[in-house]
């Protein structure tokens, strides 16, 4: 096992140490605290402000086995102009879709005015991450080349449930070898199947440690998945890391955000444990796709005073 | 891109109506004092005035004493006891049906955030009648002893800290086991008392069950004196209950008491961090530390001293303080100018005794009593901000390097509330639960309250017990 943190850790019996040292969580204590800073009243300017910046933090998401290139443009379109009849409505943070509509993701983004939009790809054998590490470099190495700006690897839960705590780790620093310069590497847990606070911390450090660029949730096929007491424990992981380290480490929650309402106390559970400075799309997204829709709508609501039409909301 | 604030969200107060005067509720009815002699009640947040109460003379204390007197021998020790436990539940019900109003109201007058008289007090003021209704026809079954008797008519005086919680914790079981009651409220926050005595009305509650006299401390002191009075419980100060003791001695009357304190919260190496620093947080600063109960006594083990310190200054540095109705207000303000003098002169002995002070940076009001969330570094045993109640935002950080010496120095002090342990290890925090002297030792939690579980202290922070059967047991005589 080879390390990008020496001075933390140098091989599995180290990280192991390391992972032992960690605090523990108690479950009972995050949950009150996520339960009342739900209870945070955002509105007026605040709100205005809180909605743009959801937009702005949105992996706008299709994964579907249904998935067509026409499904895949009508997204990208959605995405790089959330709302026809507005266009101070910001683009979303980027599209997240399988390595195979990669290329027709971003050939149409480009063609649309959306080079900004980066597409995010999932990998290494989404949503399972039961492969054989050769097709799980294949599936990272063909989003790459197809022109994917960010990995949303997952990892491994078996192993990590057998405590084959380096064989994650390694796998972690492997893939975020192929990515290189050239895209962002965001390292998804899958907290549903880990189950316990303590294990999403320490899978956390373990992603942290092997040089992730963001550590996320969950694939949206499991419940349940972005709760926000799992947010609020990996969001103490990054802070902390950062005191540690001076690396700042991204977020991105998803699955189970649909509302403007969940996208906000997200905001706030981001603002009162990081800090403002992860109140960045570079540091904290929002994976979802019908949470777009809700946030459009709640904008209209904001500008117009009343609420309108979900036929005045674009499907996709 | 502008920051992320959090747009004032203040709770509207069209919700309740202050009269600019209020009387006494005797007999089920309102009425002026004699001689019309009343005082003030002011928003400690604003300093501004918000209606006129009440003084009760002594003769008035003895008109509601006679009431309450003529309604327990006339009707409400006549009545089968699961008669009273329906009156009960429809006061519980009227609670919640008004909850808002009561949180606002509780807000205007104590100082304290919206957010927790609508999450804590009111839903607890309204759980403690919906518990003891339930035990109104079912006190054979209690454990207490057969058939438990009333003891009459009881004398009640409860404090500024949490009005309307406290009138619950007091009338809830009094009338559940028989009791009438003549309450006496705190002399700055009568106005939830007074809103209670209008649930009485609407409940239908027989006239005299329930009595409010608003007055200062000579009419709770001729209260406790009064013949008419067959218990007497009490919720304050230590020096206010010893005096009440004293008072009382001899002259039959049942007694429990309800006082200080200077609660040991005990944060041990293996402790889950982040969510310790949370109990710190609540134990010292829910309700701007007027809590008897507060965990007021940090003792870090040494080991993590630095560690908890750093965490405990960054969450402080989130506290919201500022106007008690805005719902993300965390810290509101304290209750009057007497109590924040308090606060100032104990915080002032403990820079002149070397413990090092710190607050967060943030703006405090201009009007109104307000004090900033501090902790004192650097705290010894012999210092008084290590010994002394100091009932406000006022944190005392001592350490420890053992489990003996945690138990040693959580009990070395003149009172024995409530303690605190956070640990990650159930052996040792049984260990040490098993040796605080403390009425509630709470484990990875901090100020949870539930009216099926028993409440109070050991030494000098009192006698007796409220909530649960324990607390039944003080309103009813036992015939072994």
């Amino acid at each position: 096992m080879q390390t990008k943190s020496p001075e933390l850790v140098h091989d599995e019996t180290s990280l192991k140490q390391f992972l032992l040292k960690l605090s523990p969580v108690d479950q009972v204590g995050v949950d009150s605290r996520a339960a009342m800073l739900g209870t945070r009243s955002i509105k007026n300017s605040s709100k205005n402000l809180a909605i743009d910046l959801a937009i702005r933090m949105v992996d706008l998401t299709t994964l579907e086995g249904a998935d067509t290139p026409g499904k895949v443009r009508a997204l990208c379109n959605k995405a790089v102009r959330p709302d026809p009849s507005d266009s101070t409505v910001p683009h979303v943070g980027a599209v997240c879709v399988y390595n195979d509509m990669v290329s027709i993701a971003r050939a149409h983004l480009d063609s649309i005015g959306g080079k900004d939009v980066p597409v995010a790809a999932v990998s290494t054998a989404f949503p399972s991450g039961r492969a054989s590490q050769a097709v799980k470099i294949q599936d990272t190495q063909d989003a790459l080349d197809a022109g994917a700006g960010e990995i949303d690897m997952v990892i491994d839960r078996g192993a990590f449930l057998a405590g084959k705590y380096g064989q994650i780790y390694d796998e972690i620093v492997l893939i975020k070898s192929l990515c290189g310069e050239k895209a962002h590497l965001k390292v998804i847990f899958e907290t549903g199947e880990l189950v316990t606070y303590d294990n999403v911390r320490k899978a956390s450090y373990i992603a942290m440690l092997a040089g992730a660029d963001f550590i996320k949730t969950s694939t949206g096929k499991v419940v349940p998945a972005a709760t926000p007491s799992v947010v609020l424990v990996m969001l103490e992981a990054v802070r902390d890391f950062y005191a540690m380290t001076g690396r700042r480490i991204g977020v991105k929650p998803a699955g189970g955000i649909r509302t403007t309402k969940d996208a906000i106390k997200q905001l706030v559970l981001v603002k009162e444990t990081a800090g403002e400075d992860w109140l960045n799309p570079s540091l904290f997204r929002i994976g979802a796709s019908a949470l777009l829709n809700d946030l459009i709508m709640q904008r209209m609501k904001m500008r117009d005073g009343r609420y309108s039409s979900m036929n005045n909301v674009t499907l996709d | 891109m502008t920051k992320f604030e959090y747009s004032p969200a203040p709770e509207s107060t069209s919700i309740v109506d202050i009269k600019s005067e209020y009387g006494l509720f005797i007999n089920g009815k309102f009425e002026p004092a004699k001689g019309n002699k009343s005082f003030e009640t002011i928003n400690p947040a604003t300093g501004k005035p918000l209606a006129r109460i009440a003084y009760a003379t002594n003769a008035d204390v003895d008109k509601a004493v006679n009431s309450a007197t003529e309604a327990y021998k006339k009707i409400w020790s006549k009545m089968p006891a699961s008669e009273r436990g329906k009156y009960l539940y429809r006061i519980a019900r009227i609670l919640q049906e008004r909850a808002r109003e009561f949180a606002v109201l509780e807000t205007m007058d104590n100082g304290k955030p919206i957010r927790e008289t609508r999450d804590v007090d009111i839903p607890l003021a309204a759980g403690h009648f919906f518990y003891h209704a339930g035990w109104a026809d079912k006190l054979d079954f209690a454990g207490l002893g057969n058939s438990p008797k009333p003891h009459g008519v009881v004398g009640q005086i409860i404090p500024w800290n949490f009005p309307l919680l406290m009138l619950s914790w007091k009338v809830a079981p009094a009338l559940a086991t028989g009791n009438t009651v003549v309450l006496k409220p705190a002399e700055t926050t009568s106005l939830t008392a007074l809103l209670f005595a209008e649930v009485c009305q609407q409940a239908g509650l027989p006239a005299g069950v329930v009595n409010i006299v608003t007055g200062d401390g000579s009419t709770g002191a001729y209260l406790v004196n009064h013949p008419g009075i067959q218990k007497i419980a009490f919720t304050g100060s230590t020096e206010v209950g010893k005096g009440i003791a004293r008072a009382i001695a001899g002259s039959g009357k049942a007694l429990t008491l309800e006082l200080g304190g200077k609660g040991a919260n005990i944060i041990y190496e293996d402790a889950a961090m982040d969510e310790a620093v949370e109990g710190i947080i609540s134990g010292i600063f829910f309700n701007q530390g007027h809590v008897c109960c507060a965990g007021s006594r940090l003792l870090v083990q040494e080991s993590v001293l630095d560690e908890v310190t750093t965490k405990l200054k960054s969450r402080m540095e989130l506290i919201r303080i500022g106007d008690p109705l805005d719902k993300n207000t965390d810290l509101g303000a304290i209750n009057s100018k007497a109590q924040l003098e308090k606060i100032h002169e104990l915080a002032n002995s403990g820079d002149q005794e070397g413990a090092q002070r710190w607050s967060p940076q943030c703006e405090l009001p201009t009007d109104g009593f307000w004090f900033k969330p501090t902790i004192f570094s650097g705290v010894a045993q012999s210092h008084r901000i290590a010994q002394e109640e100091i009932f406000g935002p006022v944190l005392s950080i001592l350490t420890f390097r053992t489990p003996q010496e945690a138990v040693e120095k959580a009990n070395n002090t003149p009172y024995g509330l409530s303690a605190g342990i956070w640990s990650d290890k159930g052996s040792k925090i049984l260990w040490t639960a098993q040796r605080l002297k403390a009425g509630v030792v709470w484990t990875n939690s901090f100020n949870k309250f539930d009216p099926a579980s028993p409440f109070g202290g050991y030494k000098e922070s009192g006698w007796g017990r409220e909530g649960g059967r324990h607390g039944l047991s003080a309103y009813v005589k036992v015939v072994k």
